[in-house]
């Protein structure tokens, strides 16, 4: 299995974000996004997750297509984004407990992954009570209770100290070990090693001004 | 179905907590509708008259009241994303959602209408049509308020926008929950409006689900 983007295009609101993507992450594979602030890593993360429509071009992920099959190649995405999707007024066990009820892994895994991201000690306390960098971890830990094949993770390591860091490198190891890949934009070096890297750059301003952005689809 | 219920039982849990505003509705439902005998006087025969209608609009405004809370914070912490990614359809997540809103909202509204009744002076033979009618019809608030709160969702201080765009809606949840109470008053079978009112919940529990999910694939775009 790999991913594959071919001429991948974004729009938002009728402005262009990004067009004419191609690259190609393999299987056992990881690759960093990097580019300058807005330039639409976050956007394009959040289009493969299948939350945002394909404007143009198309992704392949294994057999699925994003353009004529998102609900397919959703399936075998795991996204942690900017919002670490952590309910505060639950306690952190009940957080992770829940994700994996609703993906359907078993509990012994999300009390795995507290365990593995150091928040075993704290499970009982609410979330109210995270620091930011807890939170994130538990944000994170809500990839070990998903078997998906592709990670996207956007700015992973925002707020985690340098052993959480170090861990999310290990977690990215073992995930790509196990034949998974991942998608990580980022800012800051990874821990990775030399890693193949999809650089970012703003399309030109013509291309992003033609036409009337009505009829180019920013009512659909 | 594991995940259904998970997504159920957290919800329900959320509602109850401190900040779920769970028990909003209901308190609003009980306050508004004590309110009335205040304002119109204590004649019997007035109170006796209105109190179908009264408690109908209190249970209206009262779903309304906590409508934003079903898709709102979810939305906000990211939540719904992760919702839309897990192997959920996000038609079941809706109805989960609508079911725990109905179940923290409606259900007891539903307990508490007898009481509320009595108070308004309506005589028991209206009680039975009262409570099968609240029952029959409030899933239908639950479920239309579900389209609007996913319309609105991406909208800051959207609530009032909601009860503009779902108040209409209630409408014939309205005029049959209250026509189901004044048949019984005036001795004439509540059946036909009764049979309407579950016909309208089966209607908005086929509909809101796919209404809802599309919205919400919008706003998180």
């Amino acid at each position: 299995m790999d991913l594959t983007l071919d001429n991948l295009a974004c729009r938002r609101a009728g402005r262009l974000v990004y067009r004419d993507l191609c690259f190609r992450v393999e299987a056992s594979q990881a690759a960093a996004l990097r580019g300058p602030n807005g330039v639409g890593k976050s956007t394009l993360l959040r289009q493969l997750a299948g939350l945002i429509p394909v404007a143009g071009g198309d992704a392949q992920l294994g057999k699925a297509s994003l353009a004529s099959n998102p609900q397919g190649f959703q399936e075998q995405v795991a996204y942690a984004g900017h919002l670490d999707a952590v309910k505060s007024a639950l306690s952190i066990g009940e957080n992770l407990m829940l994700w994996a009820g609703i993906n359907g892994t078993d509990a012994a895994r999300a009390r795995a992954a507290l365990a593995r991201f150091g928040l075993d000690a704290i499970a009982a306390r609410p979330a109210a009570q995270c620091s930011a960098g807890q939170r994130r971890r538990l944000g994170l830990a809500r990839l070990l209770v998903a078997d998906r094949p592709l990670w996207l993770l956007d700015e992973p390591t925002v707020s985690l100290d340098a052993d959480a860091s170090a861990l999310i490198a290990d977690l990215v190891r073992e995930h790509i070990a196990a034949g998974g890949m991942a998608l990580i934009a980022t800012h800051v070096p990874l821990g990775l090693g030399d890693i193949p890297t999809l650089e970012m750059t703003p399309p030109d301003a013509a291309a992003g001004h033609q036409g009337d952005p009505f009829l180019a689809g920013a009512w659909a | 179905m594991r995940g259904i219920a998970s997504l159920l039982t957290r919800d329900l849990a959320l509602a109850l907590r401190l900040g779920g505003g769970g028990g909003i509705g209901v308190a609003f439902f009980v306050l508004a509708v004590v309110l009335i005998p205040l304002g119109v006087g204590r004649e019997a025969a007035t109170l006796a008259r209105i109190a179908g209608g009264v408690l109908w609009i209190a249970a209206l405004l009262a779903a309304l009241l906590s409508l934003d809370r079903i898709f709102q914070a979810d939305f906000e912490d990211g939540t719904l994303d992760q919702l839309m990614l897990s192997p959920l359809a996000l038609e079941q997540v809706v109805l989960a959602k609508s079911i725990a809103h109905w179940l923290t909202t409606g259900l007891p509204m539903v307990v508490i209408a007898p009481i509320l009744g009595a108070m308004l002076q309506l005589p028991n033979s209206a009680l039975p049509a009262l409570m099968i009618g609240m029952a029959l019809g409030t899933p239908a608030l639950s479920l239309i308020g579900a389209i609007g709160a996913a319309i609105t969702v991406g909208v800051r201080r959207g609530g009032l926008l909601l009860s503009i765009l779902v108040l209409p809606l209630y409408i014939p949840t309205l005029i049959l929950g209250a026509r189901a109470v004044e048949q019984s008053l005036l001795a004439l079978s509540p059946w036909p409006a009764l049979g309407l009112l579950a016909a309208l919940t089966l209607f908005s529990a086929a509909l809101a689900p796919f209404a809802a999910a599309a919205a919400l694939r919008i706003n998180t775009r």
